[in-house]
């Protein structure tokens, strides 16, 4: 009973009593969820009247056009942020949260970075951006490599990466990441769209040979339309890894002209991408008969920066595409305008998911009411908003992939001016694209970096 | 049997590409001793002469397209074709071949400034620098075209007529099965043309004598009273047409882009070391030599055996050559060495 035999000083009642009163008024913030955390998140902005985003884009190498209309885009997205310009998306989207006067009252603004698509320079450009210019968040997009690499490093670092284009499934599958979004489509699900078109177009009874870039994005397109096509009934002749970048194709072609096969698909993107189907279409694969059936190219992933490098080629060869500047949704044209009267011609697919990307982050924060990873991400998991281009998308809280229409398109026979490369041929629904998240494996990682 | 052939027309046709750039730098290095890394830039200002020339063929009368209102989106028709009707469309699908008339002139004035302008104050200089200066006058050159013509791929089309492909199997006896693009005939055909022509040049020319001699023997050769200095330049400009001609007839196979040089010159370099440095006949048999090695690696049933042997073959027997005949298949004693 050594307590009750205690002295009690005056001091020592002081002392506990101001020891009971700092835990009242720490603890509705202690013993809410991330409270403290919420104090203590990297680049916090505190009582700044600005913060910064990073704009991690491919500015040189074969990506830099594409890289150039990204940052284009994400000007754009700073600028209605700020409340200036037309507003843009910020007409239509809906709901919103922004007021346009900045996020949270505090002015945007931002530093670019080169990826040189490359993996390793996009972790130092983005690690540049955390630690000496004090970023907020940070995005940029062009290669799926580089996208999983610059993710990995958001949750080392704790500060949100808002993918760009990347299409691999492993973006939002086995690397998925607590600190990585991703707004574009993915493989699978230019799989799951483009397998009607096909079996309407082509038929059940097709031969397919497959020519993929040797890298995460083609290894998991080849999977998911090899997985779709023999659902509907297709054979696989022959599935053939090519070097990133190999220029000259033809030794991988030649084999494709007597292997069986009525349908050449083409995983490649980008250069790749010209080049392989400017060559098979040189070795006369469009005009060639096979197995009593006209022999088909398909290009599962379709730009129309790239589109315009590969000239004739593309004409009535199938695809998809996340977003095209065609479109007629109130969404679309808002973006097109904006985007159009500002540099004199439509954005592409690109600028269009770096846009909204942009937009999404900063309507969460606002949101959120706070900067903290944490809240942020809370705010984005199971966001359902409309109007931004895509009619009604979810960012699915499980994996943080984006779920929304998806474009079946052929390269256009008859242009009607130099930016129509591409048409519609179908606008597939979200129910049709969704699948379960369990598929590709993968875990989030903890809110707390 | 067709899938052989195919893969040896392959071969041959990337070979002629390899020996066409590893030539010109092998001219310039028996020459001048100039190691230049410039010349993979050189074959593709080459390439984009004839973008250039399809730009100016291509200006057009624009009809604006009125469904679209956010932005100026035109139809375009090339004035030529409105002026000439089909004269004009012949010259735009002939423009390729055009292009090779104006590549002759503009590659030799590239050559000769670059040579004048830069390269001749490194003479004296280490190799290291001479290789510092070069590469670094790639990436300006790059550099400025892509600020010119953007960093995507550009096609530019084979005429019409030449588009399709040509039914070699039938020529042989060989059946329908082995059929290869016109176009990459023609390269691989004035490929040994344009080889021929130089060697032609050097071999039964009073000229090509001297400087074959300048090559052998410099110092004897200046002390009998001839200016081998301004042959030797105008070997370098020679050098450059070469290669410039080359990125020519190479844009319908490969749609040119800034970088398509670089992606060369490594591969040339190593034709070059396997030819043996200085050695003409050298750089053209190891050029074609690797293209075809290059081409068999990439077939399925060898890529089953040793996986990724399609990306590591060249480098592979240039190691094993050089292993076993240091100075490389033609190569000279002396050259190169100290």
């Amino acid at each position: 009973m050594t307590i009750l035999d205690k002295k009690w000083s005056r001091r020592t009642v002081l002392k506990g009593g101001s020891a009971l009163a700092g835990a009242a008024v720490v603890a509705p913030t202690v013993f809410v969820r991330d409270g403290w955390a919420a104090k203590n998140f990297r680049n916090n902005p505190g009582n700044a009247s600005s913060v910064k985003f990073g704009f991690n884009v491919p500015q040189t190498g074969a990506y830099a056009d594409e890289g150039a209309d990204e940052l284009r885009a994400y000007k754009l997205a700073v600028k209605h942020i700020n409340g200036e310009g037309d507003g843009g998306l910020m007409n239509t989207m809906k709901p919103l949260s922004l007021k346009g006067n900045g996020i949270l009252g505090k002015k945007v603004e931002y530093v670019t970075g080169d990826t040189q698509t490359k993996s390793d320079a996009a972790r130092a450009s983005a690690k540049r951006m955390i630690e000496k210019d004090g970023v907020i968040m940070y995005s940029g997009g062009s290669s799926s490599g580089v996208a999983i690499a610059q993710q990995s490093l958001a949750q080392e670092m704790g500060v949100v990466f808002m993918n760009g284009l990347t299409h691999s499934n492993d973006t939002t599958g086995k690397d998925k990441r607590r600190y990585g979004f991703r707004h574009f489509f993915n493989a699978y699900m230019s799989g799951a769209a483009l397998g009607p078109v096909l079996e309407k177009q082509m038929g059940k009874e097709r031969k397919a040979y497959h020519l993929t870039a040797d890298y995460t994005w083609g290894w998991t397109q080849e999977e998911s339309i090899k997985n779709t096509t023999e659902g509907l009934g297709w054979q696989t002749v022959n599935r053939v890894k090519t070097p990133l970048g190999a220029g000259d194709f033809s030794q991988y072609i030649t084999p494709v002209l007597n292997s069986g096969a009525d349908v050449l698909i083409l995983n490649h993107y980008g250069k790749d991408m010209i080049n392989s189907l400017t060559q098979a279409v040189q070795f006369g694969l469009r005009d060639k008969q096979v197995n009593g059936k006209n022999f088909e190219i398909i290009v599962p992933l379709y730009s129309r920066l790239m589109a315009q490098g590969a000239g004739k080629n593309i004409k009535g060869i199938y695809g998809t595409t996340n977003w095209n500047w065609s479109l007629k949704d109130a969404g679309s044209q808002a973006f097109v305008k904006s985007f159009g009267a500002e540099y004199g011609f439509p954005p592409s697919q690109a600028a269009h998911t770096c846009y909204v990307q942009a937009l999404l982050y900063a309507n969460a924060c606002e949101m959120a009411g706070t900067f903290a990873p944490p809240d942020v991400i809370r705010a984005l998991e199971g966001f359902k908003f409309d109007g931004m281009g895509n009619g009604p998308t979810e960012y699915r809280a499980a994996d943080h992939q984006c779920f929304k229409k998806v474009l079946v398109v052929k390269g256009n026979e008859n242009p009607t001016s130099q930016f129509d490369l591409l048409e519609v041929v179908q606008e597939v629904p979200r129910s049709q694209v969704e699948y379960d998240p369990s598929i590709f494996g993968g875990e989030l990682g903890p809110y707390e970096a | 049997m067709d899938a052989i052939l195919l893969q040896v027309l392959n071969g041959l046709d990337k070979g002629g590409a390899y020996a066409l750039i590893a030539l010109g730098l092998t001219l310039v290095f028996g020459t001048l001793g100039v190691v230049n890394f410039a010349h993979g830039a050189v074959f593709m200002i080459g390439a984009f002469c004839a973008v250039t020339l399809q730009k100016v063929l291509t200006i057009s009368m624009k009809v604006r397209d009125k469904s679209v209102t956010f932005f100026e989106a035109y139809k375009e028709t090339p004035y030529l074709e409105v002026w000439f009707g089909e004269w004009g469309t012949m010259m735009i699908d002939y423009v390729v071949i055009l292009s090779i008339l104006l590549a002759i002139p503009v590659m030799l004035l590239v050559g000769l400034v670059m040579e004048r302008g830069l390269i001749r104050f490194f003479y004296k200089r280490p190799h290291a620098e001479q290789i510092l200066v070069t590469f670094g006058l790639a990436i300006v050159l790059q550099e400025i075209i892509k600020s010119f013509f953007g960093a995507n791929p550009i096609p530019v089309a084979a005429p019409e007529i030449v588009s399709g492909s040509a039914n070699v199997g039938a020529w042989f006896g060989l059946g329908d099965a082995l059929v290869y693009p016109w176009w990459r005939l023609i390269y691989l055909a004035s490929s040994l043309i344009v080889i021929g022509l130089v060697f032609s040049f050097l071999q039964f020319t009073t000229y090509g004598m001297v400087v074959r001699a300048g090559m052998e023997d410099r110092e004897t050769v200046g002390l009998l009273g001839i200016n081998i200095q301004k042959r030797f330049t105008i070997v370098f400009g020679m050098a450059a047409v070469v290669a410039g001609l080359a990125g020519v007839m190479y844009t319908p196979i490969l749609p040119p882009d800034y970088h398509m040089g670089m992606d060369f010159l490594v591969l040339s370099f190593v034709v070059v070391v396997v030819g043996g440095m200085g050695s003409l006949p050298g750089a053209v048999a190891a050029g074609f030599l690797l293209g075809i090695l290059q081409s068999f690696a990439s077939m399925n049933e060898v890529k089953q055996i040793i996986p990724g042997i399609d990306q590591i073959i060249i480098y592979l027997v240039a190691v094993i050559i050089l292993l076993v005949r240091p100075r490389g298949l033609m190569g000279r004693k002396g050259v190169m060495e100290t």
